[in-house]
């Protein structure tokens, strides 16, 4: 750990190798007053209830069921093992179904999904607001911010508990990330517009949670607003001695947790370590913003800003979602489609997954819901073969090689990939987008990647069977040896001094005599063994 | 002359000297390539290629006493491996032995159906199942290794074999496949009636 680099950070501004310069479409979806609007109420919300990753949490709820607004409908199950976080009824009525619907992830499969059928109520349950947060212990604090089901806004949806429950003691830098570097999202922008206090104060309540002085909100250098925003509520709320703004310029993927690292300290992450490794923890301001409605309005997070835009959309905004709606209704908000609707896509145009279908839900991970129009997406091209012209390389902000990556995948070989670091790969797709022989990079990193995971989960799998064969063996033996040896004491207490034998038959005779000397009722004793030798 | 050849052959006495001490001294334990293999088998412990494990085998394999195409688990892929490891030609996988699967898969019992009979925890390798005398049984699914050792014994045939099934937690993305287009009017519009149900 380079402790000189992290007293600096935020002081002097470095560079990540490679990155794009990309063209902005933001102010397309911030031209509305602000604040964001509410969505009305939607019929039926579609809650999934594995929104992080890990296995599906314990459903708590069952059909038939009437909720309020706010209840908890699962729990992680083990936290030790898998990452779990809690899942809230956005709004209140009747829990409809637990079934399988499909869900917004790459692979386009079904997922547990809890329906809500709103009663147009809207009632909370009976909500604990904190008057003074200080008052409360660090494990008060954590864990009203795993009930509270807060993970990670910007996209990797971690649970944030155990974010801040790994971080204990080590950790002396937060850094707050406004830099939303995706040419088309500007939900934290808004965030920032609107709300600042909410960020400010989460990150407050953040500091002292992780008992830190130094709390760094980075954002975009062209967000001059926000900048002024954050920069009164800073004041306002007297927290100018440990919070800072910082604007980093703007150079995609500068968002990105390792590459804003290295824009404010200089120094990388080490390749497979995490950054609470230097003494930094990075969350997004979304989520402070969350942790504040968390801890002091005990509010759970049930809804969150979405950005609504691209030429598909006929009024490009940001509005305020609850988790579950369908993804229709938001396009119904926002006007409808234009004509030239093509495509369908959660998250930005680089990072973010296709949508099979608009009758998808909002989950905790939605930042963005872009309609792209034949325009905007150049028809597929055709793939021709890498000309090994370096560009991939040259813009690679994680210092990889792209091209070699692509040729060991292309050829199978899985085994090199552990050297070349495809881990290190953040899907950001500048290789993708530079390439001049349209090979589809980030695909093949992505199959890679998978390939890989199931790789080492069918080595433990098949190290547990062979643990599990050879003890099973062991344990065979080792009856089968003492079984052997039982016998042979047996055989030998059998066959052993013929005194031992004569002195069992004395003491036979023995018995026998006195039984026949009582005289109470012998045959009845006689019987008995010779039944018991019968059966 | 005589010198040289004096020279020579006291060296040559005191490196194989030294070489035979040292493998003594420096004998490795166990079955090193035996090892080698047996990381490559899929551990499914389930005797299709007619040794009483994957352990068995790998000896064998090492022993060059048999082909290395004999183990269905690992199909094609394992058999290049091996083939990678031992220097030889992949061969294709020998029928006799079995066909690979095309999902991976765990038994299942029909407890409705399973008498207690503890037959199938008898025949299990790895002890994936769970049960005691005249009590229903069942089988853990994280630890079934899907060999079917399980299957014969159990004289009212409640074991079945499924396949794992396919959810967020281990799907797999595809290869991406080059893309071919014969018309580029006709791929933007199968794109538009896709993407947008
Ligand atoms: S997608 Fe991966 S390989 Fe390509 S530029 Fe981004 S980090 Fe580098
Ligand atoms: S940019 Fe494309 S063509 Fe150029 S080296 Fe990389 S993969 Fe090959
Ligand atoms: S066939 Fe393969 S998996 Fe089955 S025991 Fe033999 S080596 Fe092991
Ligand atoms: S449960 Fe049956 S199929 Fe599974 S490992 Fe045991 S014997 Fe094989």
């Amino acid at each position: 750990m380079d402790h000189s680099s992290i007293e600096n950070i935020g002081k002097h501004l470095h560079n990540f190798p490679g990155g794009l310069k990309l063209k902005h479409y933001k102010a397309l979806s911030c031209s509305k007053p602000l604040p964001a609007q509410q969505l009305p109420l939607s019929q039926e919300y579609i809650i999934p209830v594995s929104q992080h990753l890990g296995r599906p949490a314990e459903i708590i709820v069952s059909p038939g069921q009437q909720v309020k607004k706010g209840q908890p409908l699962s729990v992680p199950g083990n936290a030790s093992s898998t990452p779990g976080a809690y899942v809230h009824a956005p709004t209140s009525g009747e829990i409809v179904a637990i079934e399988q619907r499909p869900v917004p992830h790459p692979s386009g499969l079904n997922s547990t999904c809890i329906i809500l059928r709103a009663d147009g109520k809207d009632d909370w349950i009976e909500l604990e607001p904190v008057t003074d947060y200080r008052q409360l212990s660090r494990q008060q604090l954590i864990q009203r911010v795993q009930m509270a089901g807060i993970v990670g806004l910007g996209g990797a949806v971690f649970p944030t508990d155990i974010k801040l429950q790994g971080g204990a003691g080590s950790i002396d830098t937060l850094i707050l990330n406004g830099a939303e570097c995706e040419p088309y999202i500007s939900c934290d922008e808004t965030l920032m517009k609107q709300d600042p206090e909410k960020i400010i104060q989460g990150a407050l309540i953040l500091s002292q949670v992780l008992n830190i002085k130094r709390v760094l909100v980075a954002i975009e250098d062209p967000m001059d607003a926000c900048y002024q925003k954050l920069q009164t509520s800073i004041k306002t709320l007297g927290a100018a001695d440990c919070i800072k703004v910082v604007r980093v310029p703007m150079l995609y993927p500068e968002g990105g947790e390792r590459q804003l690292i290295q824009v404010l300290s200089g120094t990388e992450v080490p390749a497979g370590k995490l950054p609470v490794s230097m003494g930094i923890l990075v969350l997004n301001v979304a989520t402070a913003a969350a942790i504040k409605d968390a801890i002091i309005d005990g509010k759970p997070l049930i809804e969150r800003l979405v950005t609504v835009t691209g030429a598909g959309i006929c009024e490009p905004q940001n509005v305020v979602a609850r988790i579950g709606t369908p993804i229709a209704d938001l396009i119904s908000f926002c006007g409808g489609y234009t004509p030239g609707i093509a495509s369908l896509v959660m998250g930005g145009p680089l990072m973010g997954i296709g949508l099979q279908s608009d009758s998808l839900p909002i989950i905790k991970a939605s930042n963005c819901i872009l309609a792209l129009t034949h325009a905007d997406i150049s028809s597929p091209q055709v793939e021709m073969p890498c000309i090994n012209c370096g560009d991939c390389v040259g813009v690679c902000p994680a210092g990889l090689l792209p091209q070699t990556l692509q040729m060991v995948i292309r050829a199978e070989n899985f085994e090199a990939l552990e050297e070349l670091n495809l881990d290190a790969c953040i899907e950001c797709g500048c290789c993708d987008y530079i390439c001049p022989s349209h090979i589809p990079l980030v695909d093949y990193f992505r199959y890679g990647k998978s390939e890989q995971r199931v790789r080492t989960v069918e080595r433990k799998q098949s190290d547990l069977a062979k643990l599990r064969f050879d003890r099973r063996e062991k344990r065979l033996a080792k009856q089968q040896t003492e079984r052997r040896a039982r016998h042979l004491k047996r055989k030998q207490a059998l066959a052993g001094s013929s005194d031992k034998k004569d002195s069992v038959a004395a003491a036979i005779a023995r018995a026998k005599a006195r039984k026949q000397a009582l005289t109470t009722t012998p045959r009845d004793s006689d019987s008995n063994t010779d039944s018991g030798e019968q059966s | 002359m005589t010198a040289a050849i004096i020279i020579l052959t006291s060296l040559a006495l005191i490196f194989g000297l030294a070489l035979g001490y040292a493998s003594i001294r420096f004998r490795l334990e166990g079955n090193p390539v035996a090892d080698q293999i047996e990381a490559l088998l899929p551990q499914t412990q389930c005797a299709q290629c007619g040794y009483p494990g994957c352990r068995p085998y790998a000896e064998a394999i090492a022993a060059d006493e048999v082909d290395i195409n004999r183990c269905p688990p690992g199909g094609e892929a394992g058999i290049k491996q091996l083939a990678d490891l031992l220097g030889k030609n992949p061969i294709p996988l020998d029928a006799d032995a079995g066909i690979e699967k095309a999902l991976p898969e765990v038994a299942i019992i029909h407890e409705d159906i399973c008498i207690g009979c503890t037959k199938c925890i008898q025949a299990c390798p790895v002890d994936a199942i769970l049960g005691a005398a005249k009590k229903m049984h069942t089988i853990i699914a994280a630890e079934c290794t899907g060999c079917e050792l399980c299957i014969p014994p159990c004289p009212v045939d409640c074991i079945d074999m499924i396949p794992v099934s396919i959810d967020l937690t281990n799907w797999q993305s595809d290869k991406p496949v080059p893309i071919t287009i014969i018309s580029k009017q006709l791929t933007s519009a199968d794109n538009a009636g896709e993407a947008v149900a």
